[in-house]
């Protein structure tokens, strides 16, 4: 690990202001992904600011939705009693993800922001990584690249985004709200993660300094029916081959509204727009269900060892459908 | 920085390159809690801050300044054992033994979770208020905590009747 300075944020203004000062600082949150990756020296940090004692509220809007800043444990989020009522495919994905013990660590706003799993990536010494190393190529392209993208990859990347909760946020148009010195915006959660094109190493839409302090779950009906689903190379404590967190609305059997997100497949949360689209106002049948997700996988480009993916979300997603559908019957 | 450790208040000088799993057992010689594999994948490093149960090694001991802190010596002693400890050698949850201290402190933190209704990745209905310590749910919360010689089954029979001896 290389040397850092360390300053414990007192609020969001200080925070950013503090980040203002030096391009060498990151902000530190639960510390689960980002002091593994200082250890690897991936992250090499001359300064960090730690928000994980900011603010960890879970308040109730006006208009009925959730607003959930950037503090908040993963276990709080998973555990609160609306969230498990309205936005069950939130609790799901969480529980899905990591360790209780990383749970209890890790907080909202590293969750989003926490980097890949990709193991040429962690590899600092022995491989090459454009994400890491910008120019200097990938390895995983030509080698062991069972776990990686099948979508919305490039010629420099094809890296996955390991998130859990972040696939169930993207199902549920959640808006993220960030705060830097120069001011606050707030984004889609669907634009927060950008594609890697030519630039692995720019992951986020986010501006230098800039701190997410928040996410805000609108409210709609649709939400309080919907799951996650995760298949992995073990039941527990392993991160996702394929997970899809859908939501599903069926009305005389016509999808009256569907939403769904892809996890393990690509380099963001994958956002199913195109099946969405072909669902909407459609019959509410398994056949209609995998019409759809293949009009979504028509895009996909599988790598050498992972041509398993594109059958494995298909019919993972048919699957979660069905059983939606078979609920709300 | 100035830590809580197992109810006593400890004052230590050290590098802010420290993680909680080191300043434990370098700089405050609590050896109990071991270091498996230092990345957050094994379990072997599980302590208690505030009740809760985290890795220490994915912790700077920075971050922890002013927190209660509870280790495996602070559950039980070779001449006081924990009720956990006993019910792991009555059903042989352990042989090598290397990841045990973070077995008991991550049961002592899973049964808190239990207790406060947070549900789990088997959970059937997310709502139900009372949870019960099914197989299938002991399994899966403690899937955090490895054990390299496979002595699962005396584990979770530990575990499960600490939990049903409790009142």
């Amino acid at each position: 690990m290389t040397p850092f300075t360390y300053a414990r944020a007192a609020d969001v203004a200080d925070a950013v202001r503090h980040a203002a000062a030096g391009a060498g600082t990151k902000f530190l949150g639960g510390g689960t992904n980002l002091v593994d990756l200082m250890r690897e020296t991936v992250e090499r940090p001359t300064a960090l600011v730690d928000v994980s004692g900011l603010s960890a509220a879970i308040a109730e809007d006006d208009d009925g939705g959730l607003r959930i800043d950037a503090a908040v444990r993963n276990t709080a989020i998973a555990e609160h009693r609306a969230v498990r009522e309205r936005y069950p495919v939130l609790s799901r994905a969480i529980l899905a993800g990591a360790s209780a013990q990383i749970r209890n660590m890790a907080t909202l706003g590293g969750n989003l922001l926490q980097r890949t799993r990709c193991t040429y990536f962690f590899d600092n010494e022995g491989s090459r990584c454009n994400k890491r190393s910008p120019g200097q190529g990938c390895d995983a392209i030509g080698g062991f690249n069972r776990n990686h993208a099948i979508l919305g990859a490039s010629s420099a990347c094809v890296a996955t985004h390991p998130s859990d909760m972040a696939v169930a946020l993207a199902a549920l148009d959640a808006i993220v709200h960030l705060s830097a010195a120069t001011g606050e915006r707030s984004v889609s959660i669907n634009a927060l993660h950008r594609l890697p094109e030519d630039r692995p190493d720019i992951e986020t839409a986010l501006a230098a300094g800039e701190l997410i302090t928040g996410v805000e779950l609108p409210a709609r009906e649709l939400y309080a029916h919907s799951t996650y689903r995760k298949v992995r190379d073990r039941s527990s404590y392993a991160f996702a081959l394929v997970s899809v967190a859908a939501a599903l609305a069926v009305t005389d059997g016509v999808v009256s509204d569907v939403r769904i997100a892809l996890g393990g497949v690509a380099p963001k949360p994958w956002r199913a727009w195109k099946a969405e689209g072909a669902l909407r106002g459609g019959p509410a049948t398994s056949d209609a269900f995998l019409a759809a997700i293949d009009a979504e996988l028509a895009d996909a480009s599988p790598l050498s060892h992972n041509a398993f993916k594109v059958d494995l979300a298909r019919r993972t997603v048919v699957a979660v459908l069905d059983e939606l559908n078979g609920a709300s019957a | 920085m100035q830590f809580v450790v197992n109810g006593q208040p400890v004052d230590v000088e050290c590098d802010l390159r420290t993680s909680l799993l080191d300043l434990l057992r370098d700089h405050l010689h609590l050896t109990g809690t071991k270091k498996g594999c230092n990345q957050g994948a094994c379990g072997a490093c599980t302590v208690l801050v505030g009740g809760d149960r985290i890795n220490a090694c994915l912790a700077l001991a920075v971050q922890m300044e002013g927190r209660e802190i509870t280790t495996i010596e602070g559950l039980g002693t070779a001449a006081a054992l924990h009720p956990l400890q006993r019910a792991f050698v009555e059903h042989d949850g352990f042989q090598c033994g290397y990841c045990t201290p973070g077995q008991i402190c991550s049961a002592v933190g899973m049964l808190a979770e239990l207790e406060r209704g947070v549900p789990s990745h088997v959970t059937p209905v997310l709502t139900t208020a009372q949870l019960a310590l099914t197989h299938d749910e002991l399994r899966e919360r403690m899937s955090g905590n490895l054990c390299r010689c496979g002595a699962y089954n005396g584990i979770v029979e530990a575990i499960a009747e600490f939990h049903e001896e409790t009142p």
